[in-house]
C-alpha cells in the first residue's frame, strides 16, 4: 500500500500502537490486582478500623475523648518523649557500631566479607524473643557480663545492666544493627577504590579524603539505614518490654498496658494512630532532607 | 605557562612482583622536564603498574623514583604533587564540575576567590566554560574526560600522569581529544607520562615513546625512530604494520632475499640471522620492468588481493608460495596503477633508505 504524503507516514499504525499500549497497561493492572487486594485486606482495612476505634468513646458514639486525654495527661507526652529518645539513642549506637563494621566489610575482599556478613546476619535467623532473653541472661545481676567484669576487676559489685534504659538500649541496638549495616554496606560497596586514590592524588591526607569523599558518598546508605532503624524502634515492643522491666515505657508497651489493665480499645487505638502519624511524619521529613539510595525510595 | 615547575623523572631499577610474576623488571627510565612520554605496550605489560608506582599507589619491591633531585619512592601519594587522569576519570559524583576541579585547590588552602579564578581558567583551557555548575552525571564521556584533565592540572602539578584517558571515547572524539591534549600539554609545559596500548595514539601524541613488554622497557625513542628503526621484532610488530622477510647471509656478509641483495654488509657481525622489515606504505608500485639498483630494491609478484579503504588502498602481492607483501598506496590518480588486477604480475620497489634490518628473535 503506497503512502505518499509525509503526514500520513507519520501516523502509520499510530492507532494500533496506541491501543496496544492501552491493552498492556490494563494487563499490568490486572496482574497486580491480587497484590492490591491483599494489601487492602491486611493493611488498609485494619488501619481504617484502628482510626475508627480511636474516635469512638465508651458509649459507642463519635468523640475526640481519647485524643483530648492524650493532650491533657502529661504521662502520654512522657511516653512519646521516651519512645523518641530510646529510638534516637538506639539509632546513634547503631551508627557508631555499624559504620565501622560496614566499612570493614566493604573493604574486605569478597571472599572474606561473605563470611563476616554471615556473622552480622546470623542473629536474623534466631527468634527475636530468644535473643532478647539471651541478653537478659547475659546482663542480669549474676549474669555472665557482671561476673566477668568483677573477675577482671572492671567493677567491684554487680552493676544494674538490665530492667532499665541500659539493658533496653543494648538489646535494641543488637537487634537493629543489621538493618543499618546492610544499606550502608551497599552504599560503601558502590564507592570505587579509585575515588580514594583520586582524592589522595589531589593532595588529600587519608583523614581528609575520608571526610570529604568517602563519608559523603556513603551518607545515602547511612541515612537510609538510620531511618529504617529509627522507624522500627518507634514501634518496637518485645525488647523494651523484657529488658526495660517496666521502667522504659514506650508507646508500644503503653498500648499493651492500656489493653491489659483498662481494656480500653479506644485509648489504645488513639495511641496507635498518633504513633502511626508520627512515623509517617518522620519518613516524610527524612525524604525531604535526604537523597536516599534509589533502592529504598526509587529514583528521584 | 609554568615551565619552571616542570620536573624530570628519573626511574632506576624499579621492580615490582606479584607473586611469581614480574610486573616490572628493573625498569630504568629518564623522563625529561616538560616532555610528553608515552608508555606503550600490550595488555598486561606493566604500564599501569609503572604509572601507579610513579603516582605512589603501589609500593615497588625495589628501585628509585626521583622527581628532579628528590627521592619519592617512600613518599605517600598525597604528598607527591602529581596530577593524574584515571582511566575511569574518578570524578567525585557528589560534587559539581567546579567543585571537582576546585577540590585540589581547596586542599592547598587557596582563597576562595583565587580558587574560583583558577577553576574558570582551567575550564576555559579544556573548553568547558559555563558548565561549572553541572553535576558529573550531566556530562558526556568526552566532557568528563576534560573535567578529569582540568582537575589534574589545575593545581599546577610538576608532573601529569594519564592512564588510557581516551579509551572510553569513540574514534572521532578520541582523535579530537588527542590533538587537544597535545595542545594543552604544550600550553602547560608539564612533564607528562601517558599510558596507552594504541600505537597510533602513541605516535600522534608523544615526544618520546617507551615501549614496554612483560615488565621490561624494550625501546625508548622518538616516534620517528621507533617507527623507522625498531630495535627488535616485538617493536616492529607492535608499532605500525609490517611484513618481515627472513634474509640469507653469504660468505661476504651480504644479506639477500632470493636473488635481491638487500644489504651489502651485516650491521652487527655477531648476529647471523637477520630479517627485513617492510612497512606497507614504504613500498611503491612500479610500471614495467624496473630492476634492483643502487637506489632501490625491487620485488616481483602477483596481486592476490586489492582493497579500497578511502584515502588509501592496499594490495597483497605474493612473491612466492609463502611470502606475501602488503603494499599500501594512495588512491589519487597519480599513484594508481593501470594494470592492478587480481593475478597481474607487478613490481614493487623499496627505497634503500627505507630498509629496516632487525636481528632474528632469540639472537640478541
Ligand atoms: N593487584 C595485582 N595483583 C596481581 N597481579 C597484578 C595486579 N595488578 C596487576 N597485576 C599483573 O601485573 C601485570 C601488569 O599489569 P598492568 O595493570 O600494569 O598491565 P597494563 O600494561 O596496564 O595492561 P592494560 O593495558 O590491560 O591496562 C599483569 O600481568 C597483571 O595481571
Ligand atoms: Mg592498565
Amino acid at each position: 500500500m503506497p503512502v505518499s504524503p509525509d503526514i500520513e507516514k507519520s501516523s502509520l499504525h499510530s492507532q494500533e500502537l496506541q491501543s496496544q499500549k492501552k491493552r498492556e497497561e490494563w494487563m499490568l493492572l490486572g496482574l497486580s490486582l491480587p497484590a492490591i487486594f491483599v494489601i487492602a485486606l491486611v493493611v488498609i482495612l485494619p488501619v481504617g478500623w484502628l482510626f475508627y476505634l480511636s474516635f469512638v468513646d465508651s458509649q459507642g458514639s463519635f468523640s475526640f475523648e481519647h485524643y483530648q486525654k492524650m493532650v491533657e495527661y502529661k504521662s502520654y507526652a512522657r511516653v512519646f518523649i521516651a519512645t523518641f529518645k530510646v529510638s534516637a539513642l538506639t539509632t546513634l549506637i547503631c551508627v557508631a557500631l555499624g559504620y565501622p563494621i560496614a566499612y570493614f566489610l566493604a573493604a574486605l575482599p569478597s571472599r572474606w566479607s561473605g563470611i563476616f556478613m554471615l556473622a552480622v546476619l546470623l542473629p536474623f535467623w534466631t527468634s527475636l524473643l530468644v535473643r532478647t532473653y539471651a541478653w537478659l541472661v547475659l546482663l542480669q545481676r549474676k549474669g555472665l557480663l557482671n561476673d566477668l567484669a568483677i573477675q577482671i576487676g572492671l567493677w567491684d559489685s554487680p552493676v544494674k545492666l538490665v530492667h532499665n534504659m541500659t539493658g533496653t538500649l543494648i538489646g535494641m541496638a543488637h537487634i537493629m544493627l543489621p538493618f543499618l549495616v546492610l544499606p550502608l554496606y551497599g552504599a560503601m560497596k558502590k564507592i570505587e577504590p579509585d575515588m580514594m586514590q583520586a582524592a589522595s592524588n589531589l593532595g588529600a591526607s587519608p583523614v581528609r579524603a575520608f571526610c570529604s569523599i568517602y563519608l559523603p558518598l556513603s551518607v545515602s546508605g547511612l541515612a537510609a539505614g538510620s531511618l529504617i532503624v529509627f522507624v522500627l524502634c518507634l514501634g518496637f515492643y518485645v525488647t523494651p518490654a523484657v529488658l526495660g522491666g517496666g521502667r522504659v515505657v514506650m508507646v508500644a508497651t503503653q498500648i499493651t498496658a492500656i489493653l491489659e489493665h483498662q481494656f480500653d480499645w479506644g485509648a489504645a487505638s488513639a495511641l496507635g494512630v498518633v504513633l502511626l502519624l508520627a512515623t509517617v511524619l518522620v519518613l516524610y521529613l527524612a525524604g525531604r532532607f535526604f537523597k536516599f539510595d534509589t533502592a529504598l525510595f526509587g529514583k528521584r | 605557562m609554568n615551565n619552571s615547575t616542570a620536573l624530570p623523572i628519573s626511574i632506576r631499577g624499579l621492580t615490582k612482583k606479584y607473586g611469581d610474576l614480574n610486573a616490572l623488571n628493573s625498569v630504568d627510565l629518564e623522563i625529561k622536564s616538560s616532555e610528553f612520554l608515552t608508555l606503550l605496550g600490550p595488555s598486561g605489560s606493566g604500564k599501569t603498574t609503572l604509572l601507579m608506582a610513579i603516582a605512589g599507589f603501589n609500593r615497588p619491591d625495589a628501585g628509585s623514583i626521583k622527581f628532579g633531585d628528590a627521592e619519592m619512592v617512600l613518599t605517600p601519594p598525597h604528598k607527591r604533587d602529581v596530577g593524574m587522569v584515571f582511566q575511569s576519570y574518578a570524578l567525585f559524583p557528589h560534587m559539581t564540575v567546579s567543585e571537582n576541579i576546585g577540590f585540589p585547590l581547596k586542599l592547598r588552602g587557596l582563597a576562595a576567590k583565587e580558587a574560583r579564578g583558577r577553576v574558570d581558567e582551567a575550564l576555559a583551557t579544556v573548553q568547558l566554560s559555563g558548565l561549572g555548575d553541572r553535576g558529573i552525571d550531566q556530562l558526556s564521556g568526552g566532557q568528563r574526560q576534560r573535567v578529569a584533565l582540568a582537575r589534574a592540572f589545575v593545581f599546577r602539578p610538576r608532573i601529569l600522569l594519564m592512564d588510557e584517558p581516551l579509551s572510553a571515547l569513540d574514534k572521532k572524539l578520541r582523535e579530537h581529544m588527542q590533538i587537544e591534549l597535545k595542545q594543552i600539554h604544550r600550553q602547560l609545559g608539564v612533564t607528562t607520562v601517558y599510558v596507552t596500548h594504541d600505537q597510533r595514539e602513541a605516535l600522534t601524541m608523544s615526544d618520546r615513546i617507551a615501549v614496554i613488554n612483560d615488565g621490561e622497557l624494550v625501546q625508548v625513542d622518538t616516534p620517528e625512530a621507533i617507527y623507522n628503526r625498531p630495535k627488535d621484532q616485538f617493536v616492529a610488530d607492535f608499532i605500525g604494520e609490517s611484513t618481515m622477510l627472513a634474509l640469507t647471509r653469504d660468505g661476504d656478509g651480504r644479506l639477500s632475499f632470493g636473488a635481491e641483495i638487500i644489504s651489502s654488509s651485516t650491521p652487527d657481525s655477531s648476529v647471523s640471522n637477520w630479517r627485513l622489515v617492510i612497512r606497507p606504505e614504504r613500498l611503491h608500485l612500479l610500471e614495467g620492468g624496473a630492476n634492483t639498483s643502487e637506489k632501490q630494491v625491487v620485488f616481483r609478484g602477483r596481486v592476490t588481493e586489492y582493497v579500497f579503504q578511502g584515502e588509501t588502498a592496499f594490495a597483497l602481492v605474493a612473491l612466492n608460495d609463502t611470502t606475501i607483501l602488503s603494499v599500501r598506496f594512495g588512491t589519487g590518480a597519480g599513484s594508481r596503477l593501470r594494470s592492478l588486477e587480481l593475478g597481474a604480475l607487478v613490481s614493487v620497489g623499496l627505497m634503500r633508505e627505507d630498509v629496516i634490518l632487525i636481528p632474528e628473535e632469540g639472537q640478541m
